[in-house]
């Protein structure tokens, strides 16, 4: 149908950007702080360039949208030390690859236990890890579920296609986590924050109205945006509006794949298959019913019950602000270790090391 | 090895000798380990060739000849190794470039993986051409050659196992009849060329601002890619800038030049997507940015390790 | 946390053959053909209907008439006539 294409391509009109940005321009009289908490979002802006042309008086902060970044260092041990299991096949998305533990003396990341000889594959898709199970038996393919609600159904109706096919050598590392019980807890502290760019593709399925409570209880307002320079521009002036008004409501900017209700079906799909838990979240500590576990019906597809798998309590490394940027708290530029010690080759934290994390992006795309 | 017949070759002593004609000496190696050997658009053979003959060719160098040392892993199977040896046989023909002189060795299973491959190569480049970083200034204007990240992309995808269907292929070609044309004609107002192979053309620019102490701006609108090599890169969370091109470049030319580089250019197959994508400027040396899709500006750096495909 | 790209959906497998218990569509992109699942998808996509894939998935159906709103909606807000 050439009718979706075009419009999908008149969104990427210059001319429709430079109107939008006019409009946010004019609009604008007080600062406004903004925080966005998808990391998609944090590098659609980077990439876009929109910092350069947006006036001073918007300030974007980035919170705690990256699910590497928000993977407690403890958590990574785990997974490096599963890896070098024998018998055992990891497949991870690759934003995981080169996220650092804290180990120093053994392999410090899955990337360099694969050169150490462990067997993990990157892939693009749940399904590719399950194929990996059939096509090898006598393997375990262990795949590490890390994610939001974007993911998580895709995960979950990957469990449901292996008890479907009968594969009994495949399980999921469940570490996803879910976005609204970590949005009010980190507005429990004090933030000083004027309006939240809410997720894309999370709100497709959990749908824009899982942000009112938000909006009720901190007077925030809230808009859903997409990821097209048009998309973030028309978000922020729809923020600017509710806040020069002293309005908090929540609206949806991302119409064409975000609805009020959101995805019911993969919901039911996700909760067929996982039950809330509590979380550690980086820098954030833990949050109940943040996280998600496999319900004991999908035991045999839960790595943790299968395996007994111990969980490595580790502190963050020193020196690391990763905990404090995340909260939007400090920016990168605070950071002792960054730049220096910590750089994309050598990272101490995730939030550097995650191609979406606040620091990865910084160091790519600020200016300096 | 009979497919790589040559007079040299043939002579099978433990050297070659070649008569060289008048210039300097450009000489160049490179190893080649890439994974998977079989790629759509070629194989480890077919860059191996390309590869050294491209890196000689960027100095300005007329290619004369090539070594070729193969490692073999006990255990690849006789058949990849006929195709990848007609490969390079076929790729030395069609550049022109022999292979005068090789080796081969084979160590035991595990201790390699599968092939690994070194092309050396010597060329000739004459008097009057002086082609390097070094010669960059503020005015000049950067030409790629054509569509950017097909090689990059297309490993990507082949390591990955992807089911994506799509006419997707390496870009693997030799360069150096693209490369003399531009330096036969220039008369000092080529300044550089250079081969974005690893880290894509991000990073050789990066590179190129550092060492010139200059400043470049480019527009990624002008950045030549084919649509199906933009959408696997969105697809899968890729930057075509950082992704590697095995059968490009990028060259640096003075302000006066740039209308007979693009023709020049355009009427070679290699070059026929050639196009300008940035601009050399007095600043920060080193210091490379990009007006972007959107309008706005932003910073390019080097990259730092293997670009990583991501989902979140 | 949300790489998902909307693609068009040009044959889907699963509702008319009873045999085929995975549903799946192939999508394409510029020329890049995908196949995808379709176990979470909110709407049952039809042929030229365009899907937002992410890991594999199609996880919402865009229609014409959507993507129109979504447009006119921008340009409403960026001419200011939305008030």
């Amino acid at each position: 149908m050439a009718e979706i294409r075009e419009s999908l391509g008149n969104m990427r009109d210059r001319g429709l950007i430079d109107e939008l940005l006019g409009e946010i321009t004019g609009r604008i009289k007080e600062p406004i702080r903004v925080m966005e908490v998808c990391g998609t979002h944090t590098m659609a802006i980077f990439r876009h360039g929109l910092r350069s042309m947006l006036p001073a008086k918007i300030e974007l902060i980035s919170g705690p949208g990256c699910p590497v970044c928000v993977t407690a260092a403890g958590q990574i041990d785990s997974f490096i030390d599963l890896a070098e299991r024998p018998g055992i096949h990891l497949a991870t998305f690759g934003d995981l690859y080169r996220v650092p533990g804290t180990a120093v003396v053994q392999s410090n990341s899955l990337a360099q236990a694969a050169a150490n000889g462990a067997k993990i594959d990157m892939v693009y898709s749940p399904m590719e890890a399950l194929a990996m199970a059939q096509a090898n038996p006598d393997e375990l393919v262990i795949f590490l579920g890390i994610g939001f609600e974007t993911t998580t159904p895709t995960v979950a109706a990957t469990i449901l296609a292996a008890q479907e096919a009968g594969v009994g050598n495949f399980a999921v590392y469940s570490v996803h986590k879910l976005m609204p019980p970590a949005l009010t807890a980190l507005f429990d502290e004090d933030m000083a924050i004027d309006g939240l760019l809410c997720p894309g593709h999370v709100s497709a399925i959990i749908g824009a109205q899982a942000y009112e409570p938000l909006a009720a209880r901190f007077g925030l307002p809230c808009v859903v945006g997409g990821f097209e320079a048009a998309d973030i521009l028309q978000a922020l002036l729809m923020l600017i509006k509710q806040h020069e008004s002293g309005v908090a409501k929540v609206e949806n900017a991302y119409t064409r794949v975000v609805s009020w209700e959101g995805n019911a079906r993969a919901r039911q799909v996700v909760d067929k298959v996982f039950r809330p838990g509590a979380a550690m979240w980086r820098g954030l500590g833990e949050i109940p019913a943040s996280g998600l576990e496999i319900r004991p019906e999908y035991q045999q597809y839960d790595a943790e019950s299968r395996l007994d798998l111990k969980q490595v309590e580790a502190s963050e490394p020193p020196g690391c602000l990763c905990g404090a940027i995340l909260k939007g708290l400090k920016s990168p530029k605070n950071c002792p270790l960054f730049g220096k010690r910590c750089t994309p080759v050598r990272p101490v934290g995730p939030c550097m090391v995650s191609s979406e994390g606040t620091c990865a992006a910084f160091y790519r795309y600020s200016e300096n | 090895m009979s497919g790589l017949d040559n007079p040299a070759l043939n002579e099978l002593e433990d050297c070659a000798l070649i008569d060289m004609p008048a210039g300097r000496l450009a000489f160049s190696t490179d190893s080649y380990v890439v994974d998977p050997i079989f790629f759509p658009g070629g194989n480890i053979g077919d860059l191996a060739v390309h590869g050294t003959i491209n890196d000689l060719a960027m100095r300005g160098a007329r290619p004369m000849a090539l070594s070729l040392g193969l490692i073999l892993e006990e255990g690849l199977p006789l058949a990849d190794l006929q195709k990848i040896i007609d490969s390079i046989a076929l790729a030395s023909k069609k550049a022109g470039v022999p292979i005068v002189t090789g080796d081969t060795k084979v160590v035991p299973h595990g201790k390699g993986d599968k092939i690994f491959i070194n092309t050396s190569g010597v060329g000739i480049v004459p008097a009057g051409v002086d082609l390097g970083a070094r010669q960059v200034r503020a005015g000049d204007t950067i030409i790629l050659s054509g569509t950017m990240a097909d090689h990059g992309i297309t490993i990507m995808v082949a390591r990955n196992k992807l089911a994506f269907e799509g006419d997707i292929r390496s870009d693997t070609q030799a360069l150096h009849n693209l490369t003399l044309a531009l330096s036969e004609r220039a008369n000092g107002a080529l300044h550089a060329m250079r081969d974005p192979t690893r880290g894509g053309v991000a990073t050789t620019l990066c590179e190129i601002a550092e060492m010139a102490e200059v400043s470049m701006i480019l527009d990624e609108a002008a950045i030549p890619i084919r649509p199906q090599v933009q959408s696997a890169c969105e697809l899968l969370g890729l930057e075509p800038l950082y992704l590697a091109n095995e059968g490009k470049c990028l060259v640096v030319v003075a302000e006066d030049f740039v209308d007979d580089a693009l023709r020049i250019m355009r009427q070679r197959p290699e070059g026929r997507d050639a196009a300008i994508i940035g601009r050399v400027e007095d600043g920060l040396a080193g210091r490379v940015e990009i007006t972007t899709l959107a309008g706005g500006r932003r910073l390019v750096t080097a990259l730092t390790g293997e670009p990583l495909p991501r989902i979140c | 946390m949300c790489l998902a790209v909307p693609m068009r959906v040009v044959e889907v497998k699963g509702l008319a053959d009873e045999l085929i218990i995975s549903p799946s569509a192939q999508v394409e992109l510029e020329g890049l053909r995908q196949e995808v699942r379709l176990d979470i998808v909110d709407r049952w996509p039809e042929p030229g209907d365009y899907v937002i894939v992410h890991a594999g998935f199609a996880i919402h159906t865009l229609s014409a008439a959507e993507a129109k709103i979504n447009l006119d909606l921008m340009y409403q807000m960026a001419e200011g006539l939305d008030g």
